[in-house]
Order: structure tokens, then C-alpha cells, then sequence
């Protein structure tokens, strides 16, 4: 409680100068220093004025301005460059459906050649392969005709050999042929 | 430092006496301070204006931007005609921002805490406005005090409601801006009186209201400077494009 007192005391002594020096409430309503305000406000809020105006308001705008024109202009070539790469992208596109085009005429064109060479290739082989087959058949023809009687002579032999192994005589070959010839015969009668 | 919360407005003289025959132009704490706050504006716009980079750097950005919103103040208001008064109302709202944000500063004196230079500046404006108003539309600036669309009966009412309510703008817009400052000032001061007087014990409750007080004045402090600026540009609108 002492302490506030304390404390409390110089602001009411304080209160009690400040009131009794300035004879009466608000400082704002002593017109002691009114002139000299007006005098400094207008000195003060002129130069202000002239200085912002002439000199430094004038330049903010140009900032502003060439910032706007600078924004504009790059708008405008960013645009240009646009309309001339999509220009260049439909180029490009015209280019690689042309290309695609000529790969494909090329392709037939090949294709068809190389069919058409193929087809020669092939009759040629063909023809060949027709001859060797004749040459084929007339071989096995003749080896036809000649067959039975080499198989005949080679029944005989072995016909006559096998005897000599099993009975241990010595037989005309004649004889073995006249029948080989007959089985033969009965064979081809079947 | 006297705790009489009315003391922080007291005028007294920095140097010798200055006088003009009778009447006395000394250089005093107020003249100071106006003289800080404009310097402060030159030097930041003048900072602000110098450079020319495409893209700015934190000052030049912060005068772009001051410079846009008032130019965006003036022409919602006042529309495109206000365009010559840029200038006048750029440096009145900086002005008037300026001293009350110097006025936050301890110790430091509120240049718009003083109903003199506050009435000085819309004295001036009401002037300037009813001068471009008669120059403008000769005497059918007149036309300003006969609202369209008023049954005849109540006109002579009417006329004199708004003759009454036209003369009274400059006092309207100066004792707006100098008993907010003051009121706002005067509080902060007897909270801080409060916080030395009930000492350590008591003291943080009114502490924390100064805290909170000296947000809410700068608030203010911003909020009047463009209440006044704004005013000025209605005022303004009213002289240029004459349709009540």
C-alpha cells in the first residue's frame, strides 16, 4: 500500500504543475503557437508537394509504365513466337506425313519388284526342279525294268548258296533259276 | 516527463524566437516533426523512384504499391477527371500517414493531434473544392444543394440540410482526424500512467492494454490518414462530376 502511494504521489504533483503551468486543459486550443504551425505546415506540406509532383511522382509512373509496356511488348513477341512454332509445327507434320507417304509408295514399289523377281526365281527353279524330276523318273523307270531280273539273279545266287548251307549240295544254278522264274511269275501273276 | 496525459501536446519552441512583425513563427517541436515526416516521405519515395529494375526490389515495390493504391483510391472515388489532383492527394495522404505514424513513436510528437493544422489542411481542401466546383460548372455548382428526386414540399428543408452539411466538411474532417489522434493518444498515455503507478504488483493488466492500445492506434493512425484522403477525393467527386 506504501508503494502505491509512492508511486501515486509525483503523478498527481506532476498533474498539478503541468495543469496550473499551462493555465486550462488542452494544449490544441492555446493559440500561442497557431501561427507558427500554420507557417511550418504550409513550408513543410508545399516543398512536399512541389518535390513529390514534380520530381518524384512523375518518375514512379514512368517505372510503372515502362514495366507495363515491357510486360506487354514481351506478350506480344511470346504470342508471335507461338502462332510461328505452331506455323512450324504444322510444317513439320506436313514433312513426316510426306515421308510417311514416300516409305510407303517406296515399299510397294519395292514389294511388288521383289515379288516379281521372286516369281521368276521361282518358275526358274520350278522348271528346274521339273526337269531333275523326269531325270528322277526315268532313272527309277529304267531301274524298274531292270529290277527283276537283277533280283532274279541275286534270288538264284542266294537261293543256291542257302541250299549249300543247309543240305551240303552242290546245285545247278540252272535249275535254281528256272525256279526263281517261276516263283517269279506266280508272283506277278498275284 | 509530466504523467499529465494532456502534456505529450504541449507546443514549445526549438531555438530563438522567430517573429514577422506581431506575429510568431518559431521553430518549434510541431514544425519538427513536420518537417521529419516530410523528409521521411522524400527520402522513401525518392529511393523508391530511383531504381528502374523490371522487377523491384523491397522499397521500390513498397512506393509502386503506395503509388497504385492511391491512384486506385482516386480513380474509384473520384473517376478518371481526378486524374490532375493525383499529386496534391498522394502528398496529403502521406502527409497525414506519416505524422500519425511518428506520432506512434514514444516521446515523439503527433503533428495531427493539433486541431489547427488539421483544420488548416481541410480549410484548404474545402476551399480548393468548392473554387473547382464553381470553375468547373459556374453556378450550377449550386445544383449540388437541390438532390434530385426530392418532393417539393420538403426542398427548402432539404436545401438548407445540405448547405449546412457542406459548410460543415471542413470542420467534420478535421476534428475527425484530430480527436482521434488525440483520444488515442490521451488513452495510451493514462494506461502507461496506470502501469507506473500501481508498480510491479498491479501494473500488467493496464501494461497490456497499452499493448494492445498501441496496435489499435496504428491501426488508426492508417485508417484516419485514409478516411481523410478518401473524404477528400468524395469531395472532390462532388466538384468534378456534378450528379448528387
Amino acid at each position: 500500500m506504501k508503494k502505491i502511494i509512492i508511486y501515486l504521489y509525483p503523478l498527481f504533483s506532476f498533474n498539478y504543475i503541468a495543469i496550473s503551468a499551462e493555465t486550462g486543459g488542452m494544449p490544441q486550443l492555446n493559440p500561442e503557437f497557431w501561427f507558427s504551425q500554420i507557417f511550418w505546415l504550409t513550408i513543410t506540406f508545399g516543398i512536399l508537394f512541389i518535390i513529390l509532383s514534380k520530381f518524384i511522382l512523375p518518375k514512379i509512373r514512368n517505372n510503372l509504365e515502362s514495366r507495363k509496356s515491357q510486360i506487354m511488348e514481351n506478350i506480344e513477341i511470346a504470342d508471335n513466337q507461338k502462332t510461328k512454332s505452331e506455323k512450324n509445327l504444322k510444317e513439320y507434320d506436313k514433312i513426316i506425313l510426306d515421308a510417311k507417304d514416300n516409305a510407303k509408295k517406296t515399299f510397294n514399289l519395292a514389294k511388288g519388284k521383289v515379288q516379281l523377281d521372286l516369281g521368276k526365281e521361282r518358275e526358274k527353279i520350278e522348271s528346274e526342279l521339273n526337269s531333275e524330276i523326269e531325270d528322277a523318273e526315268n532313272e527309277i523307270k529304267d531301274l524298274k525294268k531292270s529290277s527283276p531280273e537283277k533280283i532274279s539273279l541275286i534270288a538264284v545266287d542266294t537261293a543256291a548258296e542257302i541250299i549249300q548251307k543247309l543240305i551240303g549240295v552242290e546245285v545247278n544254278k540252272s535249275n535254281v533259276s528256272a525256279i526263281v522264274s517261276e516263283q517269279v511269275k506266280l508272283m506277278k501273276g498275284k | 516527463m509530466a504523467a499529465n496525459p494532456m502534456y505529450q501536446f504541449n507546443v514549445y519552441r526549438i531555438g530563438p524566437e522567430i517573429k514577422i512583425g506581431e506575429v510568431d513563427i518559431s521553430f518549434t517541436n510541431a514544425s519538427l516533426f513536420m518537417v521529419i515526416s516530410a523528409l521521411a516521405i522524400l527520402i522513401v519515395f525518392n529511393l523508391g523512384a530511383k531504381k528502374k529494375s523490371l522487377i523491384p526490389d523491397k522499397i521500390q515495390l513498397l512506393s509502386e504499391l503506395s503509388y497504385s493504391f492511391v491512384s486506385k483510391m482516386i480513380s474509384d472515388t473520384a473517376g478518371a477527371k481526378a486524374k490532375p489532383y493525383f499529386a496534391f492527394i498522394f502528398s496529403l495522404f502521406m502527409f497525414v500517414l506519416f505524422c500519425n505514424m511518428f506520432g506512434m513513436i514514444p516521446y515523439s510528437f503527433t503533428v495531427t493531434s493539433h486541431i489547427i493544422v488539421t483544420f488548416v489542411l481541410a480549410a484548404f481542401i474545402f476551399i480548393g473544392v468548392t473554387i473547382i466546383g464553381f470553375l468547373k460548372h459556374g453556378l450550377g455548382y449550386l445544383k449540388l444543394f437541390v438532390p434530385s428526386g426530392v418532393p417539393i414540399i420538403l426542398l427548402p428543408l432539404i436545401v438548407v440540410i445540405e448547405i449546412i452539411s457542406y459548410l460543415s466538411r471542413p470542420i467534420s474532417l478535421s476534428v475527425r482526424l484530430f480527436a482521434n489522434m488525440m483520444a488515442g493518444h490521451t488513452m495510451m498515455k493514462v494506461f502507461g500512467g496506470f502501469v507506473v503507478s500501481l508498480g510491479l504488483v498491479g501494473g500488467w493488466l493496464p501494461l497490456g492494454f497499452s499493448v494492445a492500445l498501441t496496435g489499435l492506434e496504428i491501426l488508426v493512425a492508417f485508417l484516419q490518414a485514409y478516411v481523410f484522403a478518401i473524404l477528400t477525393c468524395i469531395y472532390l467527386n462532388d466538384a468534378l462530376n456534378l450528379h448528387h
